[in-house]
C-alpha cells in the first residue's frame, strides 16, 4: 500500500488498498488456470486491486457517505428535476424476468418487456402529443443529436440542403447550441426580450430558407412559459423549418398542457428527469425521442411495432436514421418510467406538475423578500433569483452562497445559468417535497443573505463542514490531478 | 471600471488605437462577469478580421464566450503569454491581459464603437 493521505480531502484509491493475494476467493480451482485455458487467451499481466471484500464494502460505503444525493437531503438544482425516485421503480427494475433478459433474447420469448416498451411509448405518446416516441436515446444530448440527424435527412429528402442554421433562444436548454454544432449547422442565438421570453417579431426577422431547426425548452430556462409558442411555430413553419423541444423542463406541463399541441415537429423527454429515475451521478440516463407524424419514418430503430396482441422489434424501417444506442437502450429505466407513470395515472401526473409548480412559486414568493427575483411573475416549475444586488453590497456571489448551502446541509442550486441573468442561482424545488423542507431552505438561504451582510469572510471561506473544502476552480481546470495506477 | 482613453463594443471589447494599429481586450465588466479565466483561444497572426466577427474564445469556470473583434485588420500579434496565464486577463483587463494585435483595416470604423461615456452607461444601466 501506497503512504496514506494525510490530507482529509483525499482518500485511497481501490488499487492503492490491498495486498497481492488478499482478494477474497470463494471458489477455489482445483488446477491452475494454465492448466485448463489456451494460451493465447492468457494474459501476463492484470493489474486489478486484490482487496478482500470488506475493505471493498468499506471503501465504496465510505465514498458514498462523502457525496451528496437526492436520498441525502435537498437537491433544488434547476432544469434538473431532482425529485424523490419511488424505490419500487428499482424493485420492479431488478425483477429477474427484466434484469436478466438477453439483448439477444427472440421477440417471442421478449413479449413481457416488448410490451412495456410498448406501453411507455403510447403513454409519452397520448402525453406529449406526438405521433410515435423512439426509446432508443440514452439520454436529452444523445436525443437532441438525433432529432437534428432527423431534420437533417429530412431536408435532404425535400431537396432543401440549403438549411443550415438552427435558431436557439439565449433561454434554451444548455447543450442545444452544442448538438446543433456537433451536428454541423451554424447556430443562430436569439436574444430574449425584456420579459424573459422569444419575441415572435425576432423570429420572423431571423427565419427564412435557411432554416432547420429552432430549439426551444417551454417553460424556458427562466422558468417562465412562453406563451406566444404558436406564433413562434408558426413563423418557423411559414419558413419551411421545423421546431424542437427540448425536454428538460417538461415536468412543469404534464397533464396541463402539450408540445405537440404548441406546435412542435421533434421532442425529447429526460425520463430520468420528469419520469423518477435516479440521476446526478453521471448516468445511465434515458432520453426518448418523439416526432410527428411527418417525421415518424425517420426515428432511430428498433422501434416496438404491436401485431394484434403480440409485439416485435421493427429493424426495417429504410428511412430511419438508424440506432444510436445499441440493443434496446437503456431498457430498465424503461420499466422504472412505466411504473411511474402506471403508478400516478393520467390524473396524478397533472397534479405532480401543477404541485411543482405551486412549490416555485411558494419559494419564489419567499426568497424575493431577501433575494432578487429578476422575473417577478408566476413561475413554473422553477425559478431565477440574483445575487447581483448582494455582491455590490457585500461582494458575496452566487457561488459564495452557494457552497455556504453545501455547508448547511444542502445541495446548491444551478448556478450561473441561463447567462443572461448576473449572478444567477436557478432553484427548482419539485413536487416531493413538503412545505417543511421548503421553508427550511428558504430560512437557511434568509440566514446566508444575513450572514453575507454581517459577516461576508465566513460566506467567502465557505464550505467548512464538507469533506472537500473550497476548490481553486481555475487550477482544477488547468492543472487536473488525475489518479489510477494500477496496483502491481 | 472602464478606461476614458478606449473605445468599445456593446459585446463588452476595447480597442486601443495608435497610428494604424490597434490593441484589443475585454472589459474589466466582462473579466468579472465572466468570472476566473481558465482558457483563451486567439486567432492566428496573419488572419483577416472583420469588424464585430469572432475571433475566438474566452473560457471561464462559469461559461465558455465567444470574442468578437471591435474593428478590421489583420492580426499582426496576440498575447502568448495568457497561455500559461490566462489570469491575466481578471488582473489587469487592459494591460497584461490584451488578446489581439490589429493592422487596422479602415480607421472609419470607429464611428461604430462606443465612446468611454457611452459603455459606462451601457454597463451601470
Amino acid at each position: 500500500m501506497s503512504a496514506p493521505v494525510s490530507d482529509r480531502t483525499a482518500s485511497p484509491l481501490i488499487f492503492e488498498l490491498g495486498q497481492e493475494g488478499r482478494a477474497t476467493r470463494y471458489v477455489e480451482h482445483g488446477k491452475p488456470l494454465q492448466s485448463f485455458m489456451p494460451a493465447n487467451v492468457l494474459r501476463d499481466d492484470l493489474p486489478l486491486p486484490d482487496n478482500t471484500e470488506l475493505d471493498v464494502v468499506r471503501h465504496y460505503t465510505s465514498l458514498s457517505q462523502r457525496t451528496f444525493g437526492i436520498d441525502v437531503g435537498f437537491y433544488p438544482l434547476g432544469s434538473c428535476t431532482m425529485k424523490h425516485n419511488p424505490k419500487v421503480n428499482d424493485a420492479l427494475a431488478s425483477l429477474r424476468e427484466f434484469a436478466e433478459l438477453h439483448p439477444f433474447t427472440p421477440d417471442d420469448l421478449s413479449q413481457g418487456a416488448l410490451q412495456v416498451m410498448h406501453e411507455l411509448e403510447r403513454s409519452f405518446c397520448s402525453l406529449f402529443g406526438m405521433a410515435a416516441f423512439s426509446l432508443n436515446p440514452a439520454a436529452g444530448a444523445q436525443a437532441e443529436l438525433a432529432a437534428l440527424l432527423i431534420a437533417k435527412k429530412y431536408f435532404r429528402d425535400r431537396g432543401e440542403t440549403q438549411r443550415d442554421k438552427v435558431i436557439v433562444p439565449d433561454t434554451a436548454h444548455g447543450t442545444n447550441p452544442a448538438s446543433a454544432a456537433m451536428c454541423g449547422f451554424k447556430v443562430i442565438s436569439l436574444k430574449s426580450d425584456a420579459r424573459g421570453r422569444v419575441d415572435p417579431v425576432e423570429i420572423r426577422n431571423v427565419v427564412g430558407p435557411d432554416t432547420a431547426v429552432c430549439m426551444m425548452t417551454n417553460p424556458n430556462t427562466l422558468g417562465l412559459f412562453e406563451e406566444r409558442i404558436h406564433e413562434i411555430a408558426d413563423a418557423v413553419h411559414e419558413a419551411g423549418g421545423l421546431m424542437y423541444y427540448d425536454g428538460a423542463n417538461a415536468n412543469a406541463l404534464m397533464g396541463n398542457t402539450r408540445p405537440g399541441d404548441m406546435g412542435f415537429d421533434l421532442m425529447h423527454l429526460n425520463t430520468h428527469k420528469t419520469f423518477t429515475i435516479p440521476h446526478g451521478g453521471g448516468g445511465a440516463g434515458h432520453g426518448p425521442l418523439g416526432v410527428a407524424a411527418h417525421l415518424v419514418e425517420y426515428l432511430p430503430t428498433p422501434y416496438v411495432v404491436r401485431d394484434g396482441d403480440r409485439f416485435r422489434l421493427d429493424f426495417d424501417r429504410p428511412k430511419s436514421i438508424g440506432p444510436v444506442r445499441s440493443f434496446w437502450s437503456n431498457f430498465a429505466h424503461a420499466v422504472r418510467a412505466l411504473a411511474y407513470l402506471y403508478a400516478n395515472g393520467a390524473e396524478g401526473l397533472t397534479k405532480v406538475s401543477q404541485y411543482a409548480v405551486l412549490n416555485a412559486n411558494y419559494m419564489r414568493v419567499k426568497i424575493a423578500e431577501f433575494l432578487e427575483t429578476p422575473y417577478p411573475e408566476i413561475c413554473r416549475h422553477e425559478f431565477v433569483a440574483s445575487a447581483q444586488q448582494l455582491k455590490k453590497e457585500t461582494g458575496v456571489r452566487a457561488l459564495d452562497i452557494a457552497k455556504a448551502l453545501l455547508d448547511r446541509g444542502y445541495m446548491a442550486p444551478t448556478m450561473y445559468f441561463p447567462l443572461i441573468v448576473p449572478e444567477c442561482l436557478m432553484i427548482e424545488p419539485t413536487e416531493t417535497e413538503s412545505k417543511e423542507t421548503l421553508d427550511g431552505f428558504v430560512d437557511v438561504l434568509r440566514d446566508i443573505v444575513q450572514t453575507a451582510k454581517t459577516n461576508p469572510q465566513e460566506l467567502l471561506d465557505a464550505p467548512v463542514t464538507t469533506v472537500v473544502g473550497r476548490v481553486d476552480e481555475t487550477r482544477a481546470a488547468r492543472q487536473p490531478d488525475l489518479r489510477w495506477r494500477a496496483s502491481r | 471600471m472602464v478606461q476614458p482613453d478606449l473605445l468599445y463594443s456593446k459585446e463588452h471589447e476595447w480597442v486601443r488605437i495608435e497610428g494604424d494599429r490597434a490593441t484589443i481586450g475585454i472589459t474589466d465588466y466582462a473579466q468579472e462577469s465572466l468570472g476566473d479565466i481558465v482558457y483563451v483561444e486567439l486567432p492566428k497572426t496573419g488572419k483577416a478580421v472583420e469588424q464585430f466577427g469572432n475571433i475566438g474564445v474566452v473560457e471561464s469556470v462559469k461559461a465558455v464566450s465567444d470574442l468578437f473583434t471591435p474593428i478590421s485588420g489583420e492580426v499582426l500579434e496576440v498575447n502568448a503569454a495568457l497561455d500559461a496565464d490566462p489570469a491575466a486577463v481578471n488582473r489587469d483587463p487592459y494591460g497584461d491581459g490584451w488578446l489581439v494585435k490589429l493592422k487596422l483595416k479602415d480607421a472609419s470604423e470607429t464611428k461604430n464603437l462606443l465612446s468611454a461615456r457611452d459603455y459606462e452607461k451601457l454597463v451601470t444601466a
